[in-house]
């Protein structure tokens, strides 16, 4: 749609900008907040302009932690969450191609329903079968590891449906090309169909990276050392301490050290995403 | 090198459609061989079987004498040529030649050699960098072409390579494939709807319908002699008129369509004194002069192609095509005077649509 209307523009760029605001402002605060001392932070109102505190706050989060809050510096936090969403992006993309794979293009009795129990699993999310999970966990003894952290998260029906959706686009001549040409299964799997869906496996990479990264219940439950706290959990911990006023100002430097690899993650990952999309060809 | 020898190929689909009726087909060695019929004749389904993508029902497959009913496609030493390409879409043109040598451990320096060699043939010299989706229709029909040569298989299978490229690439292509073929001596089976490229490429020509093979033979033959009425109307084009006739005076003549009588040749067609059968002349087989022998018929539409000129006039109720070499002075509502050489005639029987050949004197 090409409107050349001045007032159009005007009010569409103005709702952009409000739009963009409402999003940025609360960040911009929590990072002033970051910078702020602990006596600066609790003026009325709270200054909009960064502090001098920088250094100070960030330094003291990273390297020492929270005292009030077991004291776990942030950087062993954000190596567990980074541990973490790794093993669960990765798990779960590398499952998911598997499954769709032998649903889409393997013959073999109950495919069709083994598909459709795959599919159903999406109604469960992990807070419906937290107890039963925990329990198995446990028993297994896998609490406080990042096996414990990672593997229940796995298995992934969203993630199979949609690499089975794209399989079923791939036309079946290249399949057999490929026969013709020599390819066995796992050829075919590993040389054709896996770089064919190098787009949908970066795209699923970043939203599994930052549904793995975001994981808070199931780390509050399952670790009790603090050497594999993760980040956005360990937060928790600094805010609801004991007989103490939490200290904001080292709060709002864990948060915004803990947004970072996300958007790290978004912005790099985000170029070969276009670039996949750009590409794409049948 | 080898030939391919189908032995009653059955197949049958598990939802009960039956796509081939024990085929007997053999293709000798070098020699090339076009499979025409209309769509859903089971001429793909032939090609696949031939090719191991689909299992047999029953009967055998022979390549080079060797039975490959059992083997899967890559232990066929046979290679085919998609209607679609299937390039793969992210390997580039010296990669989609190279992949299946790859799978067969060929030396590195063997694979070289030879892919360039395949892309000297083809043209691709400049091209071996480049993505299939950077490449134009004509050019990725010579990567599909090269992927297949690259290998040195018993045999090519092709399944309508040509029907998504445009008019004139198509009628360029069809000369290349078919000097690639003789130039390499490789056995050939090449499935199509066209009847054109039928006559043009193939040595041998086989026509199926419904499942079978309704006549084989080479493409004049098959021209001159269609073996059954859907052979006489599914090759030459345009297609050959059909019109009603009936045998008169002791078989020496045919009454076409109520309108004239024809002497046929010889001693003409005794056993069918008076039946009705079905008569085909093809359109290029009309005559227009004043003799005896012509009918005046009114001129519906006429059609002027430059060098020839189809004509279509109407016989009795029926429409029938006329085609006349050269560039004709007639306009539509005129009546032309027109006849046929007996020769020329092509007899069918009504109930099994088998050609009757006259007797000789």
């Amino acid at each position: 749609m090409v409107e050349h209307r001045p007032w159009l523009t005007f009010i569409a760029h103005a709702v952009l900008i409000f739009g963009a605001f409402i999003l940025a402002f609360p960040l911009w605060v929590a990072f002033v907040a970051s910078t702020q001392s602990a006596v600066s932070f609790n003026q009325i109102p709270m200054s909009l302009l960064p502090g001098g505190h920088f250094i100070e706050n960030y330094s003291a989060v990273l390297t020492r932690g929270v005292a009030s809050a077991g004291a776990v510096p942030v950087v062993t936090m954000l190596m567990n969450s980074l541990i973490m969403a790794m093993m669960i992006a990765v798990g779960k993309i590398a499952i998911s191609l598997l499954s769709a794979y032998a649903i889409v293009y393997f013959r073999f009795p109950f495919r069709k329903t083994i598909f459709w129990l795959i599919f159903i699993t999406l109604m469960l999310p992990v807070e419906v079968r937290i107890l039963p999970t925990y329990g198995v966990v446990a028993s297994l003894g896998m609490l406080n590891s990042y096996a414990g952290l990672s593997i229940p998260l796995i298995a992934s029906a969203t993630a199979t449906f949609l690499f089975r959706q794209y399989f079923l686009t791939v036309p079946e001549e290249l399949l057999e090309a490929a026969r013709l040409d020599g390819a066995g299964p796992w050829r075919f799997f590993r040389d054709i169909l896996i770089p064919l869906s190098r787009t949908n496996i970066a795209a699923l990479f970043v939203i599994l990276f930052i549904y793995g990264w975001n994981q808070y219940l199931w780390p509050l439950l399952v670790t009790t050392d603090p050497n594999y706290y993760t980040i956005v959990m360990g937060i928790q911990r600094m805010v609801t301490v004991a007989d103490a006023t939490p200290q904001w100002q080292l709060v709002m430097a864990t948060v915004i050290l803990a947004l970072l690899p996300p958007v790290i993650v978004v912005v790099g990952m985000q170029r070969l995403f276009i670039r996949g999309l750009v590409e794409i060809e049948k | 090198m080898a030939e391919i020898e189908l032995d009653g190929v059955t197949k049958a689909y598990p939802n009960g459609v039956v796509a081939l009726q024990k085929v007997d087909l053999k293709v000798a060695d070098r020699e090339f061989l076009v499979v025409v019929g209309p769509s859903g004749c089971g001429k793909s389904t032939l090609l696949r079987l031939i090719a191991g993508l689909e299992t047999l029902s029953g009967g055998h497959v022979l390549i080079g004498g060797r039975d490959v009913t059992r083997l899967e496609p890559a232990q066929r030493d046979i290679a085919m040529v998609f209607q679609n390409y299937a390039l793969y879409p992210h390997m580039n043109v010296y990669n989609n030649m190279a992949y299946g040598l790859r799978n067969r451990k060929t030396p590195k320096p063997e694979i070289d050699r030879r892919v360039r060699e395949t892309a000297c043939i083809l043209g691709l010299e400049t091209m071996l960098e480049r993505k299939p989706r950077q490449l134009s229709g004509g050019q990725r029909q010579r990567v599909a072409m090269g992927r297949a040569i690259v290998r040195s298989p018993a045999a090519f299978l092709f399944d309508e390579p040509l029907s998504n490229l445009d008019a004139k690439l198509r009628v360029q292509m069809r000369g290349e494939i078919k000097r690639l073929q003789r130039r390499l001596g490789t056995t050939g089976v090449y499935v199509t709807h066209d009847q054109a490229e039928a006559m043009t490429m193939g040595d041998q020509l086989a026509v199926l319908r419904d499942g079978r093979i309704e006549q084989k033979g080479s493409p004049l033959e098959i021209y001159r002699r269609p073996a059954t009425a859907f052979v006489g109307g599914f090759i030459g084009s345009p297609a050959m008129n059909f019109l009603d006739g009936r045998i008169e005076e002791g078989g020496r003549k045919l009454r076409v369509a109520e309108m004239f009588s024809i002497v046929l040749p010889g001693a003409g067609l005794p056993e069918q004194e008076g039946r009705n059968l079905t008569v085909g002349i093809r359109p290029e087989h009309f005559k227009i002069n004043g003799n005896a022998a012509s009918v005046e018929l009114p001129v519906e539409l006429v059609e002027p192609l430059g060098g020839q000129t189809l004509i279509e006039v109407l016989f009795g109720k029926k429409i029938v095509t006329v085609s006349l070499d050269g560039a004709i002075a007639i306009k539509s509502g005129d009546r032309i005077p027109l006849s046929v050489d007996p020769a020329q005639l092509h007899l069918f029987s009504l109930e099994n649509e088998v050609r009757l050949d006259c007797i000789a004197a």
